[in-house]
């Protein structure tokens, strides 16, 4: 009532209804700007995948030249020389994820049970769970620096055993994470079912939360495994590199595929850029397959939970 | 109830937990507690140790170290100044155009722009792209991304050499490179963290927005946006605290040049590069000590950002509860 002028236009307006006006038309300032933003909207989003598709392709063009069994099985060449392969860079690099793994599954395993169980509201829980989000952002090469400052001085030694603490740690807070994430999504009733029956607080973990929360829990490991088979920078300095195969005393500089593209990536020599590239897609075939299972898990597991809930 | 006999109670499921189940659940909840203590001391030791591994250079330095520019272990001059220069700019520099490239494909995977199998497809590849090894990121960097830069750059250098921006020309390494690459590696967590914080935004204030007749992106840009706003300024907290401590990538790319210029085809230097590239070299005590001082203050400068958005990330957004509808107005 104190807007006369508005009730006036809105009694005459369905007689002046004009239909064009409800058309969408590009011409008005409002439809084209909205129209403009989504196009700009769909292109930045579409050059965001770009960079993934140019990585994989450079990966098969520029690495595949040196795929076959030699890669596998020969050392890698000296400045100039021809042929070679990348055998003792994988064994390297798998001795250093399997160090690492046995660091930080069994660790965060528990922490994760600890976080999602057995005290989920204490102040330890607040603290950890606050630690733990810190770690997954510690750069890589302070995980490097700290292992070197512990193991590589203590032992006067750069070894796998070095690098895989330094991995383990990156790897540590990405399982405790997930891991707490996946027992707390197993559904209550089935936790106070288990108690309801007489067992205790750790029959329940292993017996019904842990395998109903497989796939969540598997896909945690897999990511912290694709995450520490990637990981470079803390490799540099406390594993540094070898041109040979690894002898049976372990404690010593060993190869790693990551190290490997480093130091070839400044090479001279097209020989050894080549292995760069080849060791690149070994690499990156490795991460993927651990990063895109890990992904396929966690949908299923998503999937569990949904029809668990419903 | 007739097979019940003096067997019976041990063949029941449900019982009672015998003395010997209580106390492996006592030992097994106490090593769940040390476990988890032990994570929380981790980060400690890690600051505590390389705290004390810097502390001969601290002593020797003092804050001089940070704002010197000089780095020459032969004469034992130590000076991070470029590098936390360039540890700034090409983060932020990164965390910027992850920004906008981030939310845009935020909001495209959110706002039904595309099919929803689409959309999985575009989630998933935007997901891989953080899976790709920071090392090879920097091999792809060397050899495919500084030909493409380098003609346009050299151009905008050529005509526009008096801008600061473009007054060096780009050599092979520098730092729009490298900061390009960075945003690749962030471009992963900020979209996914703003892209959960806009999908969490109530349908009802998206509702309401169209029924009074907004076209799409008014809706997004007045009212689903400022919804997911700290969702989004924490995407881009925690991206700048990743851009800070990536290190392989920028240690190949960057050029580690111990140098200041406001160009951005001008090599520079990053903290996590200077370590990447001097650590294996480092001879002696004080060089070491030096080193170890640069990553505390990598160490500070990146808990710090992470702490911040932790902090930024924990507020509840604001909007996301909407007024009941049963109390409405009019």
């Amino acid at each position: 009532m104190t807007q006369p002028a508005s009730n006036s236009v809105g009694a005459h307006a369905p007689a002046k209804l004009d239909l064009a006006l409800l058309e969408r038309s590009l011409r008005r300032p409002r439809t084209l700007f909205s129209f403009c933003s989504s196009v700009l909207c769909a292109v930045l989003a579409l050059l965001a995948a770009v960079p993934l598709f140019s990585v994989l392709l450079m990966l098969i063009w520029r690495g595949a030249a040196r795929l076959g069994p030699a890669l596998f099985t020969q050392l890698p060449p000296a400045a100039g020389m021809p042929g070679g392969g990348i055998g003792n860079a994988i064994v390297g690099t798998v001795l250093v994820v399997a160090f690492g793994s046995a660091l930080s599954i069994p660790l965060g395993l528990l922490v994760g049970i600890y976080l999602a169980e057995i005290n989920p509201d204490g102040g330890l829980a607040s603290v950890v769970r606050f630690c733990a989000k810190l770690l997954t952002g510690l750069p890589s090469i302070l995980a490097g620096v700290f292992a070197y400052s512990t193991v590589v001085l203590l032992t006067g030694r750069f070894s796998p055993l070095a690098g895989g603490v330094a991995l383990g740690i990156l790897m540590l807070p990405i399982i405790t994470l997930t891991t707490e994430e996946a027992l707390r999504s197993v559904d209550s009733e089935m936790r106070d079912a288990a108690i309801g029956m007489g067992a205790t607080q750790s029959e329940v973990v292993a017996d019904i939360l842990l395998p109903t929360a497989l796939p969540g829990v598997l896909t945690g490991i897999l990511l912290a495994l694709a995450r520490g088979a990637g990981e470079t920078a803390p490799l540099l300095f406390t594993m540094t590199f070898s041109d040979y195969w690894l002898s049976r005393h372990v404690m010593e500089p060993t190869a790693s595929l990551a190290v490997l593209i480093f130091n070839f990536s400044k090479s001279p020599f097209d020989n050894q850029k080549q292995f760069a590239w080849a060791a690149s897609l070994v690499l990156v075939f490795i991460v993927l397959i651990f990063s895109v299972g890990g992904q396929i898990l966690s949908r299923r597991a998503a999937k569990l939970s949904g029809a668990i809930h419903s | 109830m007739t097979e019940s006999t003096s067997t019976a109670e041990s063949e029941h499921i449900a019982r009672a937990p015998t003395a010997r189940e209580l106390g492996a659940d006592r030992a097994f909840k106490w090593a769940t507690r040390i476990c988890a203590a032990l994570s929380g001391v981790l980060v400690a030791l890690i600051v505590i140790l390389i705290a004390k591994q810097a502390m001969p250079a601290i002593l020797k330095y003092g804050p001089h170290f940070v704002v010197s520019k000089k780095w020459d272990a032969g004469k034992g001059q130590f000076g991070i100044l470029p590098e936390i220069f360039g540890t700034l700019l090409s983060s932020a520099i990164g965390a910027g155009a992850a920004g906008v490239f981030g939310v845009a494909t935020a909001v495209f995977l959110t706002e039904g722009f595309i099919p929803r199998w689409l959309e999985h497809a575009l989630q998933s590849v935007i997901t891989l792209l953080a899976a790709i090894p920071s090392v090879v990121y920097g091999l792809w960097g060397i050899f495919v991304v500084i030909p493409a830069l380098r003609p346009p750059c050299n151009w905008l250098h050529g005509h526009f050499g008096w801008f600061p921006l473009f007054s060096t020309p780009l050599l092979s390494v520098g730092l729009l490179p490298a900061s390009l690459v960075l945003m690749i590696m962030i471009l992963p967590t900020v979209t996914a963290i703003s892209r959960d914080a806009i999908a969490a935004v109530d349908p009802l204030l998206r509702e309401a927005a169209f029924g009074m007749g907004a076209t799409r992106w008014e809706t997004i840009l007045g009212v689903t946006l400022p919804a997911s706003r700290r969702g989004i300024y924490g995407s881009l907290v925690l991206g700048l605290g990743r851009a800070m401590g990536e290190t392989m990538a920028l240690a190949m790319l960057v050029g580690s040049a111990n140098v200041i210029s406001p160009s951005l085809f001008s090599p520079a230097d990053t903290l996590a590069a200077l370590l990447a590239n001097k650590f294996p070299e480092a001879a002696s005590p004080l060089d070491l000590g030096a080193l170890m001082y640069a990553a505390l203050v990598l160490l500070a400068l990146t808990l710090l950002v992470n702490v911040a958005g932790e902090l930024v990330m924990r507020q509840r957004p604001r909007g996301g509860t909407p007024v009941s509808a049963t109390g409405a107005t009019k």
